[in-house]
């Protein structure tokens, strides 16, 4: 079976607060993986280990391995802006730029350097359109994206990432910010673009995970308690912690 | 209730004293100084330089030419240097290092403008004299000496601008692979753009105000200056100067000089006061 990302023994400490413990996961691609759990349990944090978000932070230390395509992204000369291409993020509110609407969509090609051979309107209108964002804003392309409604933003921060033809898309909780039309349409995008892309999601709702996705992670205080098949995880879990989550016991 | 009311009326009392010190001060020059400008004619005021109070012509077109290089000189410095140094203060720098450096920035605002002047006298100006030519006291000396002047300024405002940017943006900016310098001047320095542009005119109303380090370095010679090595007198040298002797149409030209100068500087803090308005109007909310 392919894996994607894979995590082994990865344990992580902000200061003396050990934030991650252990944790061993392995997510597919063309897939989405959810990852779960109360507030504080790290799945932000461990979401975040995956473009090396957490180093921006100051005192943050890593222990364990954490491989793209098998390889470690910690390993010696890597490229960091290479990494953040290919494994891109969407925050949990909508943070579109104070710039117009393309030169969002643009901001990555232009921080990648726009290869030769390459329209960057083409790129603008193919990265919005995978979004289903284009109709919408084909004639408001040079107007400030914050504009937008809420829902519009977070598609175009999801076309800001596509524009870069990322391997792989994390979101933290894109949808908390958003009502549920909005949720059910950005849901729906992530499906269609699961084909493509290998999509990792924190989320707190767990309705959204078990819609969405095809295997669940299950965290508790730092633990990586459980994964396996959403089914499984919902409909018949091994541990009794994650019965009791699943079932509405805490958080 | 009844204290906290004669306390109220108390305190507005002050407010408003305070504000009549300016209506008194704007009343005041603009009586004494408005009829000579009116007298002379706009033409012969402010488009000549023949400053020759025996002789009764007051044209100060010099001394305008004077301040606005003067000016335009301290800040082609203190806004480079200042927003460079905005910029590391915000973007490049460990917090540590920033509670150090920022209040370090701060206190150069609190030199006595009579210190910088000397400053520039003892150390700028021979170096001007010695390595490029000229007088030494000269448009150069009197920019090099207002560009570190206004440094306070620009660098606090500027900083003040940049920590407002949200670190959203921020955090968007470095998850698409930009590099901290990328992401600073691509996306910190456009959304911060309007708080930026406010720091660097209210610094140059800050450098067309001064006038005790001006009159020392700046050579204070009624010409129009052909070069940056020329020594020039400012609008404030001038009444500085002169005002001590001046009497009857020559104390009326040097208040119509304040008024010239009171102008220049309402221009440059309503342009300010209106581009954060209108950035904290626009960039509202998120």
């Amino acid at each position: 079976m392919d894996i994607k990302i894979e995590t082994r023994n990865l344990n992580l400490y902000y200061g003396a607060f050990h934030a991650l413990k252990d944790v061993t996961i392995q997510i597919k691609p063309q897939s989405i993986t959810a990852i779960i759990g109360p507030s504080g349990c790290g799945k932000s944090t461990l979401l975040r280990c995956f473009n090396r978000m957490n180093e921006l932070i100051g005192g943050v230390r890593i222990e364990g391995d954490i491989l793209l395509d098998g390889k470690d992204i910690h390993r010696q000369g890597i490229n960091l802006t290479r990494l953040r291409q290919r494994v891109g993020m969407v925050f949990q509110r909508p943070n579109p730029f104070p710039l117009s609407v393309a030169d969002n969509v643009s901001y990555g090609l232009r921080v990648h350097g726009v290869r030769n051979g390459i329209s960057v309107p083409e790129v603008v209108e193919h990265s919005l359109r995978a979004t289903f964002l284009w109709d919408e804003v084909k004639d408001k392309l040079d107007s400030p994206a914050l504009a937008l409604s809420p829902e519009q933003q977070q598609r175009l921060c999801i076309s800001r990432v596509i524009a870069i033809e990322p391997e792989v898309l994390l979101m933290d909780e894109p949808c908390s910010a958003l009502d549920p039309i909005a949720t059910g349409h950005i849901e729906d995008l992530m499906r269609d673009l699961a084909e493509r892309y290998t999509i990792v999601i924190v989320t707190h709702n767990m309705q959204q995970a078990s819609r969405v996705s095809s295997d669940s992670a299950f965290m508790l205080l730092g633990e990586l308690i459980e994964f396996g098949p959403t089914l499984h995880i919902f409909e018949n879990p091994s541990d009794k912690r994650t019965e009791d989550y699943v079932s509405g016991h805490y958080g | 209730m009844k204290q906290d009311r004669f306390i109220a009326f108390i305190l507005l009392m002050l407010a408003l004293s305070a504000l009549s010190g300016l209506v008194l001060i704007t009343v005041f020059i603009f009586k004494e100084g408005l009829p000579l400008i009116l007298q002379t004619g706009f033409r012969d005021f402010f488009l000549s330089s023949d400053w020759d109070p025996k002789g009764e012509h007051f044209g100060i077109l010099s001394m305008i030419v004077g301040s606005l290089a003067v000016t335009v000189g301290a800040m082609a410095i203190g806004a480079v240097f200042g927003l460079g140094m905005a910029i590391v203060l915000t973007q490049f720098c460990p917090p540590g290092l920033v509670s150090i450096l920022k209040p370090l920035i701060e206190l150069l605002a609190g030199i006595p403008s009579v210190v910088y002047g000397f400053m520039g006298v003892v150390t700028i100006v021979p170096l001007i004299r010695n390595h490029l030519g000229g007088p030494g006291l000269s448009v150069l000396a009197a920019s090099i000496v207002l560009g570190i002047m206004v440094l306070p300024t620009v660098t606090s405002i500027s900083v003040d601008a940049l920590k407002a940017v949200p670190r959203a943006y921020w955090e968007g900016s470095v998850a698409l692979g930009a590099t901290k310098w990328q992401t600073t001047h691509m996306l910190m320095l456009k959304a911060a753009r309007s708080g930026i542009l406010a720091a660097i005119i209210l610094g140059m109303g800050r450098a067309l105000g001064e006038t005790m380090a001006v009159i020392m370095v700046a050579g204070n010679a009624l010409e129009i200056p052909g070069s940056p090595l020329d020594p020039v007198r400012t609008l404030t040298s001038n009444i500085a100067l002169e005002m001590g002797y001046a009497t009857g149409r020559h104390r009326e030209a040097l208040f119509a000089t304040g008024v010239t100068l009171f102008v220049f500087i309402m221009i440059f803090n309503t342009t300010a006061l209106a581009i954060s308005r209108r950035s904290a109007g626009k960039g509202g909310g998120r």
